[in-house]
């Protein structure tokens, strides 16, 4: 059973979407979809337990040997960003019946959740497998499953935003191909691990160089790097609520974990780091995104594109750390990729609750909010706290080691700058405090009440979690030190 | 009870507090008597702290570490313990105050209001007693968070914008400048601990640690050094218990704490004094002392002139300790206690002819003296101890100042001080004149009213009372601002 987990990680939410397919009742549909998310939840949580003590497992599908077959592999990194996925999916699953229920057609709400599990199972694809060519596909099933969980929304919009991302995403997808084409023509193989072992050989080669690039800016499109991010805002704000959270938390935090795959363990990160501009570039648009878009978000007059805006410049705060490039520095991106994932999902998922009672997203139309909703503003409070980067939540022990590492690094006015841009987010965050608490609730609000019980569970279950790994670590940031340290041949 | 259980009783008294209220708050008499309950107990777990730690104790709890490095740890010394005093003190006659005022003026949800004091006591004691640079910034920023809901309690248009300001200003100082200031301390000393006598010494050049200091100054946003001071104004929209306890007491002295234990605890008197980086600061806060002091003699409105007036006095205390001889820091220390207590008093007084007179002008106050004895008698002693004429605390404080001064031959603050004393004068006589002296001009007494409700008057009676006793009996809040000092 243990040696069978890293495939039954995919195969069991991949079985699930075939099961509610096939079923196509939405109350078993969604029954199903819950069982199949924790299940993934735990099998996640096996295998992290597995690999923290420094093992790595290699899985060879079918028996294959890795030359010639695909090889799973689960060591520290993977396994922190399957947790992620399949845990705050499960949550947000167990969450979702109601707010599916409201924003999407009777008849297809079987189909979303045969889309989100779908979804699921091509993230946690990307993160397990070893072989370059298997992410493709894995980041196909994800992508291809979330241009329909998008196209779901009830607003006419979402179906061009869904179209949108469908072609970015494609343009993505297709450049990370070729650079996986032209890694095979230069090492000849497929596998992530004898890529690495060869590539030193031919390493300054221009089709190195090429593969790189292509690789590192389609990624890049995928996880929604300034100034590839365009696609993103639309997306998140037509997107039924609950694939909004989903795809918040999650989707772009896998391409974060395919992104330092690809620069620390598969190129040199001596190559990429020492020898190639790239620290300077990802730092320049990192700051891009940490400054304009959260200065973006300040002015967005609906919720969703506000949170949506907020996420293109927090993925800067996990850019950066990837770019400072020290042990610091990567553990910071890697624990702010997982911070970030629960502040947004617990932020979205009060949002879900907003839209389910009063069906309103614009700010005007919320005033008062926090008075007829008080449970649910609260998590969103919490979260909000979380973005800013206030002591006590996971944003500050993100920022703390983002600054750490800029200190360390010699770089003090890096420091001030990521604290500068924080201040953004307590604009954005006080503004939305603003409209729902000092203002006369009126219209659907002065009528809404409190959310379902179920989603204020939820919603305070993130949000909770958001203070608890605020104050103890270890499970964060201790792993994420770890894993940033297995990545750079430190020790922690 | 040994010392660290007294310690962590205080921090946990309010939090308990705080957790009984809302279930209490059907019930206002239960409510308000958990209240009073809590801050009694408070006051008790604070004097016999400080009473401990005069004698020499220094209890310390570690109780979690969040990063290597990074820990939520408790320490108390003597000025920790000296602000613990103050603030758990002034809480109890602040909720017997709030109980007159909240009922008085019929303000709508006093439950949250109650709540919210309480949690913003708990974060003044956390910063009072935290062991290191970050638990203190954990429960500065949680101050700020706790108090912004009270500064803009009246939900009008008014308190949001007040409120706006007094977010934005002291968090973008505290995450925009304090932060980086405590990372690049941890960075340079290896530690953020705080250690008597320092623990940057020799850690950087003169030019740096002035500019961490500067960082430090100007990033404790609630000390209020000009130039970001503007906060306080901003937070008089408040209703009048939390410009008393919040703005005159718990949240601007942290903000002076905070700088004076940085001071002290993290550069060091010595290393500061030898290498001259902290020079600055003298010219600074005095700029800060005398530049309030103005614009409070020009303010109409009798909050706002405190406000003012609260600017000036903070920056006292920041100018006692970056004179930096023992005598002047056990100064510093003994402002806070003395400034806290009149200041309360005065803004005791102004809430209760608020409450009563339904008066906020300064223009109002014409021979309310003699409707109104009790709260004027209580506003003169504030005052005089603000200009600092004994027998008040203020006196005492000041002697501590100037001495200081002298010794450090440091001619610049003298000349403040004493300008400064002018100035207070200046705006503070003319109210005790008027209210007493002048006659009614026919116009003011638009309604027929007495005194303000029992509580508010028992209340401001007791710290004007505190005022006094201060000078006479320095005790035990004298001995802690002398260990301080180190002299």
């Amino acid at each position: 059973m243990e040696d069978q987990l890293p495939i039954l990680q995919v195969v069991v939410p991949l079985l699930g979407a075939l099961l509610v397919a096939l079923f196509r009742e939405r109350t078993l549909a969604w029954g199903i979809a819950v069982v199949v998310s924790w299940l993934a939840a735990a099998i996640s949580a096996w295998l992290l337990a597995l690999v923290v003590d420094g093992n790595t497992i290699s899985y060879e599908l079918g028996g294959w040997p890795r030359e010639i077959g695909i090889e799973y592999r689960v060591d520290l990194l993977a396994a922190i960003f399957l947790v992620l996925v399949s845990w705050i999916g499960a949550v947000i699953v167990t969450i979702a019946r109601q707010s599916v229920a409201s924003e999407i057609d009777r008849d297809r709400q079987a189909w979303f959740y045969t889309m989100y599990l779908l979804c699921v199972t091509g993230l946690l694809g990307i993160a397990i497998t070893g072989d370059a060519f298997n992410a493709f596909v894995f980041l196909e099933v994800s992508s291809l499953s979330s241009y329909a969980l998008i196209a779901f929304g009830k607003d006419r919009r979402a179906l061009l935003s869904a179209y949108q991302y469908l072609i970015m995403g494609t343009i993505g997808a297709t450049m990370y191909v070729i650079g996986v084409g032209l890694l095979y023509m230069q090492t000849g193989t497929l596998n992530l691990g004898l890529i690495a072992e060869r590539i030193g050989d031919v390493e300054s080669t221009r089709s190195i160089l090429a593969a790189l690039a292509f690789i590192v800016v389609g990624i890049s499109l995928k996880l929604a790097l300034f100034p590839l991010h365009l696609w993103l805002p639309n997306a998140y704000a037509y997107a039924p609520s609950v694939a909004t959270i989903f795809l918040a938390a999650t989707a772009t935090k896998v391409a974060v974990y395919l992104l330092i795959r690809y620069l620390f363990s598969v190129f040199d990160e001596g190559f990429v780091f020492g020898d190639l501009p790239v620290t300077e570039t990802l730092i320049a648009l990192s700051l891009a995104a940490m400054f304009g878009a959260s200065a973006v978000a300040v002015f967005q007059t609906n919720i969703k594109r506000m949170l949506a805006y907020s996420s293109v410049g927090q993925i800067g705060y996990i850019t950066l750390g990837i770019a400072i490039a020290t042990t610091t520095g990567l553990t910071g991106g890697i624990v702010h990729a997982i911070n970030h994932g629960l502040i947004k999902a617990a932020a979205f998922t009060a949002v879900a609750a907003i839209v389910l009672r009063t069906g309103a997203v614009k700010l005007t139309d919320l005033e008062g909010i926090g008075r007829k909703m008080p449970l649910t503003m609260t998590a969103f409070v919490i979260a909000g706290l979380g973005l800013i980067g206030v002591p006590g939540t996971v944003g500050f022990v993100s920022k703390w080691y983002l600054i750490d590492a800029s200190v360390e690094a010699g770089w003090w006015w890096l420091g001030f700058l990521v604290v500068a841009s924080s201040l953004l987010a307590l604009l954005y965050v006080g503004r939305v405090v603003e409209v729902a608490y000092f203002r006369a609730p009126k219209g659907e609000v002065a009528a809404a009440e409190e959310a379902p019980p179920l989603m204020i569970a939820g919603a305070w279950a993130l949000a909770a979690a958001v203070i608890y790994l605020g104050i103890d670590t270890d499970l964060t940031a201790g792993i994420a030190a770890d894993a940033a340290a297995e990545l750079l041949g430190t020790t922690p | 009870m040994i010392p660290a259980d007294l310690f962590v009783a205080a921090l946990l008294i309010p939090v308990a507090t705080a957790i009984l209220i809302p279930i209490a708050g059907r019930w206002p008499n239960v409510r308000e008597g958990v209240t009073i309950v809590g801050a009694a107990l408070q006051f008790g777990m604070v004097a016999a702290l400080a009473v401990e730690v005069a004698n020499g104790a220094r209890p310390s709890v570690l109780v979690t570490t969040i990063l290597p490095g990074l820990d939520i740890g408790f320490a108390v010394e003597p000025l920790g313990a000296l602000f613990a005093l103050v603030a758990g003190t002034l809480w109890l006659a602040n909720s017997v105050y709030s109980i007159g005022y909240m009922r008085g003026n019929s303000e709508p949800r006093q439950t949250t209001f109650y709540l919210l004091f309480a949690v913003a006591i708990a974060s003044a004691m956390g910063i009072a007693f935290s062991g290191n640079l970050f638990t203190l910034f954990l429960f500065y920023e949680v101050l700020t968070l706790a108090t912004y809901p009270l500064v803009t309690h009246k939900a009008s248009p008014g308190a949001m914008l007040g409120g706006r300001t007094y977010l934005i200003v002291l968090m973008s100082t505290s995450i925009g400048l304090l932060l980086p200031a405590i990372a690049i301390t941890g960075y340079l000393a290896g530690t953020l601990d705080f250690a008597a006598g320092g623990i940057l010494e020799g850690t950087a050049s003169t030019l740096v640690l002035g500019a961490l200091l500067a960082a430090y100054v100007f990033g404790i946003g609630k000390a209020a050094v000009m130039p970001v001071h503007f906060w306080l104004p901003a937070a008089m929209v408040a209703p009048t218990p939390v410009s008393a306890l919040l703005h005159a007491v718990a949240v601007v002295k942290a903000g002076v704490f905070t700088v004076v234990k940085v001071i002290v605890y993290v550069f060091g008197v010595g290393m500061l004094a030898t290498t001259g980086a902290g020079d600055w600061l003298v010219y600074v806060a005095g700029f800060t002392v005398l530049a309030a002091s103005i614009v409070a003699l020009r303010q109409t409105n009798l909050k706002r002139m405190l406000a003012y007036s609260t600017v000036s006095q903070l920056s006292y205390v920041v100018l006692a300790a970056a004179i930096l001889v023992p005598i002047s820091v056990t100064g510093a220390a003994l402002h806070i206690a003395a400034h806290a207590v009149s200041k309360i008093t005065l803004f005791f007084a102004a809430g209760s002819v608020y409450t009563a007179a339904h008066a906020t002008e300064i223009g109002q106050l014409r021979g309310i003296g003699r409707r109104m004895p009790w709260t004027m008698v209580a506003f003169a002693i504030g005052a005089f101890s603000m200009i600092g004429i004994p027998p008040t605390a203020g006196f005492l404080s000041k002697w501590y100042m100037l001495s200081g001064a002298m010794e450090a031959e440091s001619w610049v603050a003298v000349g403040v001080i004493v300008l400064s004393t002018i100035l207070n004068a200046a705006y503070f006589l003319p109210i005790v004149w008027r209210a007493f002296v002048s006659p009614s001009d026919g116009q003011t007494p638009t309604v027929r009213h007495g005194e303000a409700p029992l509580p508010i008057v028992m209340a401001l009676t007791a710290t004007a009372i505190g005022v006094v006793a201060l000078f006479f009996f320095p005790g035990t809040p004298f001995t802690l601002a002398e260990l301080v000092g180190g002299s």
